[in-house]
């Protein structure tokens, strides 16, 4: 088994060796600029775009003149709704998120609010979906867009997309999400989830860092974007600038692989997970999933361990890579508003714990977490006054603590 | 983060981790920090009523890694300091002691508080029990 162990998928994944080797001679060999048009150097490098494009194209249902390639999913996210708003802005100034959204979208949705656009932020229910009703219950008709992300980073919930996009649909609305811990990890496809825009990066599915792509989608209906980069007008106008040529090479590999393994991965994923799950839920008392757990990712498992904080969960399983909801962990001082909203209390997000499986990882792997999270939660237990108090039958609720 | 060899030492081999009995009147109890703060921590010094010299000290904390640091370091140095020794303990001492960065400074913080609360306890129980000896007499 190699150390330290790498269980934080969510925030980035190893690169798959065959993403690799089919990146390598696009380097040195292959180094046209995909635009040049009137010699064999371009041509190679825009023929390995387009393939790309077609690898990208067919995971996720789209076709491949609906692929714009960007930098990574927070420049597709700032370009699908900054450029829907600018686009769209004589048919009105509204635009509807949800309080569990990445900073990519929320930033861009603040940055927005100072130029005069209107924003509403859903609240999530405690399984962080939305509710279906406060949505439609959102809408005016000054609505322009609809941006809900596919799956969550912290606690993988999957929002009811099908669901959305009827909404969306029914009242002429644009429905853009964004799908980065999604594609490549459970079946996405924009038509069947009628999604007209969709923010999409190469290192969440075991490719490349600094390569994205934005979909946007051509008929019924046919979305606009003003673009936000001014430059050579690549891309049909909607993001200038040289293509990376290795990185969408490494998306599109990147994208085939999965296209062709995830049914089976997704399987072993959740398996590994559920028995990480079951190993710590049957090993310790007073553990919280947060989050939907039907509605989840298959290889997400964020787990509360009362009583115990979680940077200090961390320091003892040091040999691990997993990251914490934990205020101590960020660099606010401010738990994880995601767990916030899932309105469980701030304790129990500074006892949270994230697990990001990956195509990497092995059951050995899984077993060995299992055992030392288990065994640095009871030490932190026996350290902890809460668990102290908790077991003498005292209502932490009701105690009247000093805060700081 | 990085954490200093002295936090992991700490971390990793908490002293005087425990509960003493806090209905006696020799044991001061000190809580302070709260759990959606993300830190607790419970000090406690029994005290010797001759000599003023706090003979043990005890703690508990829920928090990260520098706060079970700073508050394992307090009972160390606590004992053997009389009370009043006790309070001139200041959390700059135990941020230059375990070598604390800015971000972590409220742990020392914390750590001074529970001392204080703990001494506090103490005095405010042992002037229970001397008016009580002093109304048996």
């Amino acid at each position: 088994m190699k150390m330290p162990i790498y269980m934080d998928n969510h925030a980035t994944t190893q690169m798959d060796p065959r993403v690799l080797e089919a990146m390598m001679p696009y380097f040195t060999d292959i180094y046209g600029n995909a635009a040049s048009r009137n010699h064999e150097f371009g041509w190679e490098a825009e023929k390995a775009v387009d393939k790309a494009r077609e690898q990208i194209a067919a995971l996720i249902g789209a076709t491949p003149k609906e692929i714009v390639f960007t930098s990574g999913a927070t420049e597709s996210n700032n370009l699908a709704i900054k450029g829907i708003a600018e686009m769209y802005s004589e048919r009105g100034n509204h635009i509807i998120t949800q309080a569990i959204e990445h900073k990519a979208v929320l930033d861009t949705c603040k940055r927005l609010e100072k130029d005069g656009v209107r924003v509403t932020y859903l609240p999530v229910k405690t399984d962080g979906r939305i509710d279906l009703d406060q949505l439609r219950d959102a809408i005016t008709d000054k609505t322009i867009l609809i941006s809900i992300m596919y799956a969550n980073n912290e606690i993988g919930a999957v929002q009811p997309m099908k669901e959305i996009s009827k909404i969306a649909k029914e009242k002429g609305i644009l429905f853009h999400s964004d799908a980065v811990q999604a594609v490549g990890k459970i079946p996405v496809n924009v038509i069947a989830d009628g999604i007209d825009v969709m923010s999409l990066t190469a290192h969440k599915l075991y490719g490349p860092k600094g390569v994205g792509a934005l979909y946007v989608r051509r008929r019924n209906p046919r979305v606009q974007i003003t673009a936000q980069m001014d430059g050579g007008g690549h891309e049909r106008g909607m993001r200038s600038g040289t293509l990376n040529v290795p990185g969408i090479v490494g998306l599109g590999a990147a994208c085939e692989i999965a296209h062709k393994e995830m049914a089976e991965e997704s399987k072993k994923l959740q398996a590994l997970r559920d028995r990480l799950k079951d190993k710590l839920t049957s090993a310790l008392d007073e553990v919280y999933i947060n989050g939907s757990w039907e509605h989840r990712l298959p290889h997400n498992l964020n787990i509360s361990f009362n009583y115990v904080e979680g940077e200090s969960l961390l320091m003892g399983i040091n040999d691990i890579a997993v990251s914490s909801g934990s205020a101590c962990t960020s660099a606010t001082l401010e738990p994880s508003y995601v767990l916030k909203a899932l309105g469980a209390g701030d304790d129990l997000a500074h006892s949270s714990i994230r697990f990001g499986l990956g195509r990497f990882n092995t059951e050995e792997e899984v077993d060995y977490v299992a055992a030392k999270v288990i065994d640095v939660v009871q030490k932190l237990r026996e350290l902890s006054p809460l668990y102290e108090m908790a077991k003498e039958g005292i209502d932490l609720t009701k105690v009247s603590w000093v805060n700081h | 983060m990085a954490y200093s060899d002295k936090v992991l030492d700490h971390y990793n081999n908490p002293r005087n981790v425990g509960s003493m009995d806090k209905s006696s009147p020799y044991v001061g109890t000190g809580m302070v920090g709260a759990p959606e703060c993300g830190d607790v921590m419970k000090l406690q010094v029994k005290v010797n009523p001759e000599t003023g010299i706090i003979e043990d000290a005890k703690f508990k904390t829920f928090g990260c890694g520098s706060a079970i640091a700073s508050s394992s370091l307090a009972t160390e140095w606590l004992k053997g300091k009389t009370v009043d020794e006790a309070l001139e303990i200041k959390n700059t001492d135990i941020v230059n002691e375990l070598a604390l960065p800015p971000v972590k400074i409220h742990c020392s913080v914390l750590a001074e508080d529970a001392i204080k609360a703990a001494i506090g306890d103490y005095k405010a129980k042992s002037g229970a029990v001397k008016r009580e000896t002093v109304s048996v007499a």
